[in-house]
């Protein structure tokens, strides 16, 4: 006897929305979370004594604004803080600030361009039509153009309609997107290499790709949806760190009674004539439900939870070729005090108006693809990208009254590192960003009170994300929408009857983004 | 020529957006940044300081200094103990709001007075033969509000509860300080001599650069108030005294405020109307509207535009309709960036006013005059513990 309607395996944040939409619309909902806490790759954690991290995912960016309503998030605690501006230090002193204020801004960019200035908003522009014609995807289980079943027809047709409905200049723009590298999509637009740069690295971030790769031009405008909702402001930096925004979908999904239990760890899921039955934690405890929800990744989920002899042979192939390949590391600071920007300084900026938003280190497309070059044969960047937030200065919280927290993630450091991770290789990369780092704030080796370097590999042990790919898969265009995770069962289904994946390794994807949580809700919702 | 605040100095210096707002003929800054954005998050996530020394201030004093305002005001003042601090209107004879703010009980004799309008003439015609001297001490007396969540950390040798007030020294300045506010958050206002006010001022951003203390202007603040389900003068209602005809004024239950009409005390003004007013129940009622995302939304799509919020809070009357029937209009609204919703205030007949029941309100879409779905919410939208906690 089934005790529960519905397990879902993992209580990161993707588990935890289905979970609670599930338990909204009735269902009896146990989830399994292996760790001592939820959210998976989206948690808070005090590292050291008073300094609180996101340790691994640290701002919110692409969290569907459906989901904060449909699961009243704000009344569970998520409060979104605006981070509006990212800085791009630069050699000799100079830097490239991106302001919120749209003067500002504008000011800042003539600086290094007229032009620039002002194909800045006619890129706002085109990027905004390109996302609201790409968003409807996103909320949808994405339809497989090689099906011929009535629904799937249906949906497509729908979507040939919206495409057909789009102006010419859009679709030719769409198409570009979809082709090109970010670095050549930038070039139509922009002069200004800091500009370029800072705006290709979004293209880049979770890949093993540079921004010269094609294709990367695309997820420029996965991340750039996050911007479309404009004032509803679903971007931003989570007070109390992403931990809050899983505990906040925790709190909807206990509220609308679902279970969560901690510290339970599945060993498999229970298959017999080829429908799941339940699973079996680590210790032998079997429980049992009528449906398995996986938030796991698909590697996971498949070779290691389910298992090959209880799935198809070329589903299992397929499994295998899905491409993780880990590109990112953590560095966590806690700081003694602010870090000493030389570039605002010399330009009488206070430093406390600029490190409130974001600081890139992206001074050229050249030096983000040297990055690239390194990794491609198996090394970390000598001088890597890296996107850092001080969520201190948003939040005074995150550490002790006047002292500071740094984020930074960078990039590259491939999970697949000449002669694996070690120790040793983990203090080079903490070393390595540190010294690339002081060079543009040279007070910053004399703030650092702790330091805390998350690779790839500690990614994949901790949370358990395959090569520790962040967005559970590459984010590349073979890997997207109807061939996510594998072509024929993209839509959260999998060949085992009663087993559905939920995490981000389906469509759409990676981000603290909740999407396909809620697909996958809604597709268990649908085939009951 | 308008007067400016006695943080003026201070206030000028760091009002980096220019943007100043009239308020009781000052001068007060509208934000400090170029957006108010930062400043409303820090009053619901750090820390917001306020400069509210425009409000109009009376000191009441004297041996029936507790008769006078029982008299006045609706609540009942006589059985306030020292330290207390109690919100209320007060009405004409016809039970008509004139104005509304805070009465603190300073010690047996002395009460302190807030008020958004002139009330000495007031105040002293219904003093007649008492002994009791009402003194404006509007200009004498500075005051800053510091609310959001960090408030309690900043004050770090003020434990008080809510609407509770006490004598006390801040960095070495004499202030009294309130535990109460205009946000609906953890907050406090501190009251000082106008002398004292810029050192107070540089004490409190000093103490509170740590946990993120951030100057903030009205734009944010009207946010807040809106969230916290707080009312404004001239926005949300018209005082009795300004109103051209009857039907602008609105009596304390008209407004949500009938839990501060005490018909138990024997004479007030306005009693009689009120007590009357009581029996049948009003007319309209002050409720919270929330607008449908989905339905704005569509309204939105149909012209192929995202959906757009006001990025500032409005404050116009906006038709409420039943069907094809004005069910009453919203006089205040926005977009509320912490709970992720579009809110209003709204006046609607009592018959349309239950918690939960669908209207629908006046929207402008590219031109076009809309109707969005709304659903009648009970105030506050927003509520925290931490508030009383």
């Amino acid at each position: 006897m089934a005790s529960w309607d519905v397990i879902v395996i993992g209580g990161g944040h993707n588990g935890l929305v289905c979970a609670a939409y599930l338990a909204r619309a009735g269902r009896k909902v146990l989830v399994l979370e292996r760790r001592e806490r939820v959210g998976g790759a989206a948690m808070t954690e005090e590292v050291f004594p008073g300094f609180r991290f996101s340790v691994f995912s640290y701002v919110v960016s692409l969290l569907r604004p459906e989901i904060i309503r449909d699961l009243e998030l704000p009344r569970h605690g998520l409060h979104i803080l605006p981070l509006e501006s990212t800085l791009t230090p630069l050699a000799d002193d100079d830097y490239l600030a991106q302001w919120n204020d749209h003067d500002q801004n504008r000011r800042e960019l003539a600086r290094h361009s007229l032009r620039d200035a002002e194909a800045y908003d006619e890129f706002g522009l085109m990027l905004h039509q390109m996302a609201r014609a790409i968003k409807p995807l996103l909320g949808m289980a994405p339809p497989d153009p090689t099906s011929l079943s009535l629904g799937e027809l249906r949906a497509m047709a729908g979507l040939g309609r919206y495409f057909r409905d789009m102006k010419k200049e859009h679709f030719h723009r769409l198409t570009k997107l979809l082709t090109m590298s970010s670095a050549d999509f930038l070039d139509e637009w922009f002069e200004t290499e800091a500009l370029k740069a800072t705006k290709s690295a979004s293209g880049i971030i979770g890949t093993l790709l540079g921004p010269r790769s094609p294709g990367t031009a695309y997820v420029l405008l996965h991340h750039y949806m996050g911007e479309l909702d404009g004032v509803f402001r679903a971007w931003g930096f989570a007070k109390g760190g992403n931990g809050s925004v899983s505990a906040a979908i925790a709190g909807a999904a206990r509220a609308a009674g679902a279970e969560i239990r901690c510290n339970a760890s599945v060993a498999n899921v229970l298959v017999s004539g080829n429908r799941a039955k339940g699973v079996v934690l680590e210790g032998g405890e079997e429980i049992r439900a009528k449906t398995v929800v996986s938030g796991a990744d698909p590697r996971r989920t498949f070779l290691d939870l389910v298992g090959e002899k209880n799935l198809p042979a070329e589903f299992v192939d397929s499994i295998r070729r899905f491409r993780f390949r880990g590109s990112s590391a953590k560095v966590n600071l806690a700081l003694g005090e602010l870090p000493d920007f030389t570039c605002l300084a010399a330009a009488g900026i206070d430093r406390r108006a600029a490190l409130r938003g974001a600081v890139s280190i992206s001074p050229s497309v050249e030096y983000l693809e040297r990055a690239y070059d390194d990794a491609k044969y198996g090394e970390v960047s000598r001088r890597p990208y890296m996107d850092i937030v001080i969520p201190s200065m948003l939040d005074p919280e995150m550490a002790p009254p006047g002292k500071h927290v740094m984020s930074i993630f960078v990039q590259y450091a491939p999970y697949h590192v000449n002669g694996g991770w070690t120790d040793a290789r983990r203090e080079a990369l903490g070393d390595a960003v540190v010294d690339t780092l002081a060079q543009y704030a040279p007070n910053l080796k004399n703030a650092i009170l702790h330091r805390q370097v998350v690779t790839p590999a500690d990614i994949e042990r901790i949370v358990g994300l395959s090569e520790g790919n962040i967005f559970q898969g590459e984010l590349t265009l073979q890997q997207m929408f109807f061939l996510r995770p594998v072509p024929a069962w993209a839509k959260y289904r999998t060949p085992v009857r009663g087993l559905y994946q939920c995490g981000a390794g389906t469509h759409p994807g990676g981000g603290v983004m909740g999407a396909s949580g809620r697909n996958a809700a809604r597709a268990i919702l649908g085939a009951a | 020529m308008l007067k400016t605040t006695p943080f003026h100095e201070r206030t000028a210096a760091l009002c980096a957006s220019h943007a100043w707002r009239r308020w009781a003929g000052y001068v007060v800054a509208s934000s400090y940044e170029l957006s108010h954005e930062r400043e409303y998050h820090a009053i619901r996530g750090a820390a917001a300081l306020f400069d509210v020394s425009p409000l109009y201030k009376y000191l009441v004093r004297g041996k029936d200094a507790a008769r006078l305002l029982h008299y006045v005001v609706t609540r009942d003042v006589e059985s306030m103990k020292v330290g207390q601090v109690a919100y209320t209107p007060w009405c004409d004879a016809a039970g008509k709001v004139l104005d509304d703010g805070t009465i603190a009980r300073l010690d047996e004799t002395t009460f302190r007075m807030t008020a958004a309008e002139p009330n000495l003439r007031w105040l002293q015609d219904n003093a007649a033969g008492l002994e009791v001297k009402v003194e404006d001490v509007s200009e004498s007396i500075a005051a800053l509000a510091l609310q959001g969540p960090a408030s309690r950390a900043i004050l770090e040798e003020v434990d008080l509860k809510y609407f509770r007030l006490a004598k006390t020294k801040l960095g070495g300045i004499a202030v009294t300080v309130s535990r109460t506010g205009y946000t609906g958050d953890l907050g406090y206002e501190i009251w000082v001599q106008k002398t004292d006010a810029l050192p107070l001022w540089d004490y409190l951003i000093e103490k509170g650069t740590p946990y993120g203390i951030m100057p903030a202007g009205m734009l944010a603040l009207d946010v807040a108030r809106i969230e916290a389900g707080l009312m404004l003068i001239d926005v949300d209602y018209v005082p009795a005294r300004k109103a051209l005809i009857a039907s602008q004024t609105s009596s304390p239950y008209e407004l949500d405020l009938g839990w501060t009409v005490n018909l138990k005390k024997e004479r007030f003004v306005g009693r009689e109307a009120l007590a009357a007013e009581a029996g049948r129940g009003p007319q309209w009622q002050f409720v919270g509207l929330e607008i449908d995302w989905d339905s704005l939304e569509r309204l939105y799509a149909e012209v192929g535009l995202a959906t757009r919020l006001p990025a500032m809070a409005w404050r116009t009357s906006v038709p409420v309709y039943a069907g094809d029937e004005q069910a009453g209009y919203a006089t205040s609204g926005g977009w509320s960036p912490l709970l992720k919703k579009y809110i209003a205030l709204a006046h609607l007949g009592a018959a349309h006013a239950v918690p939960g029941t669908q209207l629908d309100m006046e929207i402008t879409v590219e031109h076009r005059r809309k109707r969005a779905r709304v659903r009648v919410v009970k105030k506050p939208f927003f509520d925290p513990e931490r508030k009383r906690g």
